[in-house]
């Protein structure tokens, strides 16, 4: 790609200032973060100050131009500084129970891969052309039918093997509907949501009925790393906590994280499908079949999300519910649109929503169920914020949800 | 395929009623053919089950006086689940017009259900008229003001509606089971330990109009639905604020050239939708429930059903009114409790619901395939 040479006023010092604001930011979840273990700073004073210096910064970043970074400095501070008050009014037990790193991390993982596998998911279909608002349905139904083959041949693999199917069976309907019969997507998508809820429901009533799925399902094993006698031992302790036991599934999304970026960006099927969601006109002058390079897309994406939601039942709660996904393709879906369309800002946005979920989860511990149920929102309050802060500056494909026409 | 949509078009100037009733019968197809393959069961025999369970078989002139009674209480509960479909449907349908999808009916529902048990279970010496207007009214803003949250990141930021919706949805239902659940603050202080609300006081219930208030008669909630209804049809179609709604939904470039503030527009669109579903809550509460559990907020279904309602329906007043029954007699008939278990399991009826839910939704979109299946009929009798 060529770039257009732009006159650019005064391009040094907008580059600090983006770095101040930026640093602003860094100051106000530090504020936060000092008055967490390990460092545990007790007095009220020392949040304070560090919210203020990122307060000054955001203020100076937002008088010279870099608004959006600016007052984000500033949300932070105000953030920071509560965060952080509440944090040195807590007792140290609860700090203790709550902040354990290692475990937080181990969590953040657990909960972003099936978001990952589906936000990847997304990326294939959306950055054909066709919006996929079906990845929840499609995770549903390779949660269901994950256990399904697994249950039914004694294996994992097959029970990979069939979400994968299912998914992709799925994601072949909606790619039918959108673009053989150019229907709404978002509408198609949505039948497709309730579809799988339908089927799933339905058959795991009549399969298994009141018992639920069997408690000796095979579960996807966990990949032990004895990473504790890494040197110095505190690192190697810290280490083995938060990777040292981690599902086969979650080593596997950062695989197809990496596959994802090389893919579309590094090989002339990566060229297709981008050039096939910007400009499908043009593609199809120069002899790429827009359908075909669609149908593709989606039904990828369908077996990606099924992925995640296979991960989600063999390797993670190891049981089937009704309904189970719990709007985690549309986190997936907002972690895309986060991501900016691109594999690795996606897994970044996947793992932001997976750390507030094992937010969620470790603040249970200390306070007990009765607040967990609020801290179960967390995770939705925090993607409604990033969709709305982000969203702005996040530029879909350009022929995103527009249905191609031959000629 | 053009030939083909310009004779669809044709069909709609018509009457618009031909694609609709296809798609439904092609649902339900799909849906006996489901039975057929899982149960090997005659479809025949469950449907007319449903039809029963749901109270319709109440219009039959034939059937003995004990069955009327019977199919009098079904078709009571049958048209108390329309009145929130109705509603429910009318949200997504509002939003609509301004070319936003609002599938956050759900969450804009629980919002204004929480509210109107809050209301309608506290302040109990209040007059019941002031008591029930306030709570409905409190309800109904409750939900405008969770879909204006939408509204508005989607006018002010460009935040796609149906992800905020949706996460806005998950929120309520949360939020609201911590409110309700153990140790929160609108869990009933009757001794018990179970996660539900205190009981709507006897002034604030909504007046029944027929059959036995303790057995979930039907309330004057379903004239307030229907009243909805024609309010809907005024505003879009007779308000400057219904055509500048309408505008922004055909073309956001048009509208904003024509001079109507879109973002205004949008946000609005989106609240008064908030409000229908909120006033379903509030109506859902006030007229037979009286009393909200956690299990209640988690299992509701009502906001989601909606979207099915209100694209069945093509967005008219008419075709909600009448898609809204059709969907109130599916779920109502389905229900554990009317549907009769030796002819079809209820827990698999629910979910085949859903699953007709989504052909619906499926097909509506895709007019173009009904008329396709059409057409090759007439050729095949050709």
């Amino acid at each position: 790609m060529t770039t257009v040479d732009q006159p650019v006023r005064a391009p040094a010092i907008a580059m600090t200032t983006r770095r101040i604001g930026i640093a602003g930011i860094i100051f106000g979840l530090a504020a936060f973060w000092i008055a967490l273990p390990p460092l545990t700073v007790r007095s009220v004073v020392w949040p304070i100050l560090v919210a203020l210096a990122a307060l000054a910064a955001g203020i100076w970043a937002v008088r010279e131009g870099e608004r959006r970074i600016g007052y984000g400095a500033i949300f932070s501070a105000i953030f920071g500084v509560a965060l952080g008050y509440f944090a040195t009014q807590t007792s140290l037990g609860h700090l203790n129970i709550v902040i354990v790193w290692s475990a937080i991390l181990a969590a953040m993982l657990r909960y972003a891969t099936p978001l990952t596998f589906a936000a990847i998911g997304g990326l294939f279909s959306e950055r054909s052309g066709v919006v996929n608002i079906g990845l929840e349905g499609m995770m549903l139904m390779g949660a269901f039918f994950s256990v399904w083959g697994d249950v039914q041949f004694g294996s994992w693999e097959v029970g990979i093997l069939a979400a994968m199917l299912a998914g992709g069976l799925l994601a072949l309907v909606h790619a039918f509907f959108a673009i053989q019969l150019r229907i709404d997507q978002i509408v198609g998508g949505t039948a497709i949501n309730f579809l799988a809820l339908g089927i799933t429901g339905y058959l795991f009533i009549q399969i298994y009925g009141e018992q639920g799925t069997p408690g000796s399902i095979a579960e996807i094993p966990d990949v032990r790393l004895h990473l504790d006698k890494i040197p110095p031992h505190a690192l190697g302790h810290f280490l083995d906590g938060a990777i040292g036991q981690l599902n086969l599934m979650i080593w596997l999304s950062f695989l197809v994280v990496v596959l994802a970026s090389i893919v579309m960006f590094r090989t002339p099927i990566g060229l297709r499908i981008r050039s096939v969601g910007e400009h499908p006109r043009a593609a199809d002058t120069v002899g790429i079949s827009v359908y075909a390079v669609r149908y593709g897309a989606v039904v990828l994406s369908g077996m990606l999300a099924a992925l995640g939601g296979a991960y989600l039942t063999l390797g993670f709660v190891h049981s089937f519910n009704e309904g189970m996904t719990a709007g985690r393709g549309f986190i997936a879906l907002a972690a895309l649109i986060f991501g900016k369309w691109r594999p690795f800002g996606a897994f970044g946005a996947a793992l932001l929503f997976g750390f507030s979920s094992a937010i969620a989860d470790r603040l249970a511990l200390a306070w007990g169920t009765s607040w967990q149920t609020l801290f179960q929102a967390l995770p939705y309050l925090l993607t409604l914020i990033a969709v709305a802060g982000v969203i702005g500056r996040s530029i879909p494909p350009a022929a995103v949800g527009r249905p191609y026409k031959k000629q | 395929m053009d030939e083909i949509l310009g004779r669809y078009r044709l069909l709609q100037r018509a009457g618009g009623l031909i694609a609709p009733v296809v798609t439904s019968v092609m649902a339900f197809l799909v849906g006996g053919l489901v039975i057929v393959a899982t149960t090997h069961k005659a479809p025949w025999g469950v449907y007319r089950g449903i039809f029963n369970g749901a109270g319709l078989n109440w219009i039959l002139p034939w059937i003995s006086a004990v069955d009327r009674t019977n199919a009098g209480y079904n078709l009571q509960q049958t048209l108390l689940v329309t009145t929130a479909l109705i509603l429910t449907g009318l949200a997504v349908s509002f939003a609509f017009r301004c070319g936003l999808f609002n599938i956050g009916g759900q969450g804009q529902y629980i919002v204004g259900a929480v509210f109107a048990v809050w209301i309608g279970s506290s302040l109990s010496g209040l007059q019941p008229a002031v008591h029930i207007v306030l709570a409905v009214g409190i309800a109904t803003l409750g939900g405008a003001v969770w879909a204006g949250i939408a509204g508005f990141l989607r006018a002010r930021f460009g935040a796609h509606e149906v992800i905020t919706t949706i996460m806005l949805n998950w929120t309520a239902i949360w939020v609201a089971s911590a409110l309700l659940g153990q140790g929160g603050p609108l869990q009933g202080k009757n001794g018990s330990d179970n996660p539900i609300s205190a009981d709507v006081v006897d002034g604030a219930k909504l007046t029944v109009i027929w059959g036995d208030p303790l057995l979930q008669g039907l309330s004057i909630g379903i004239f307030v639905a229907l009243a909805a209804l024609v309010l809907y049809w005024i505003v879009t179609s007779r308000t400057t604020l219904g055509f500048g709604i309408r505008t922004v939904g055909k073309s956001t470039e048009a509208a904003r050239y024509s001079g109507i503030d879109v973002a205004r527009s949008t946000f609005l669109a989106m609240a008064i939708s908030g409000g229908f579903a909120g006033l379903a809550g509030a109506l859902d509460i006030l007229g037979w429930q009286f009393r909200l559990s956690v299990g209640d907020v988690q299992a509701s279904q009502i906001g989601f059903i909606g979207i099915a309602v209100a694209l069945l329906g093509r967005n008219t007043a008419v075709g909600v009114g009448l898609s809204a029954l059709l969907f109130g007699a599916l779920v109502n008939g389905t229900s554990t409790r009317n549907l009769d278990p030796s002819v079809f399991r209820p827990e698999l009826a629910g979910n085949l619901t859903i699953l007709i839910q989504g052909l619906v939704v499926l097909f509506v979109g895709a007019d173009v395939l009904v008329l396709v299946v059409l057409s090759r009929l007439r050729r095949r009798r050709a």
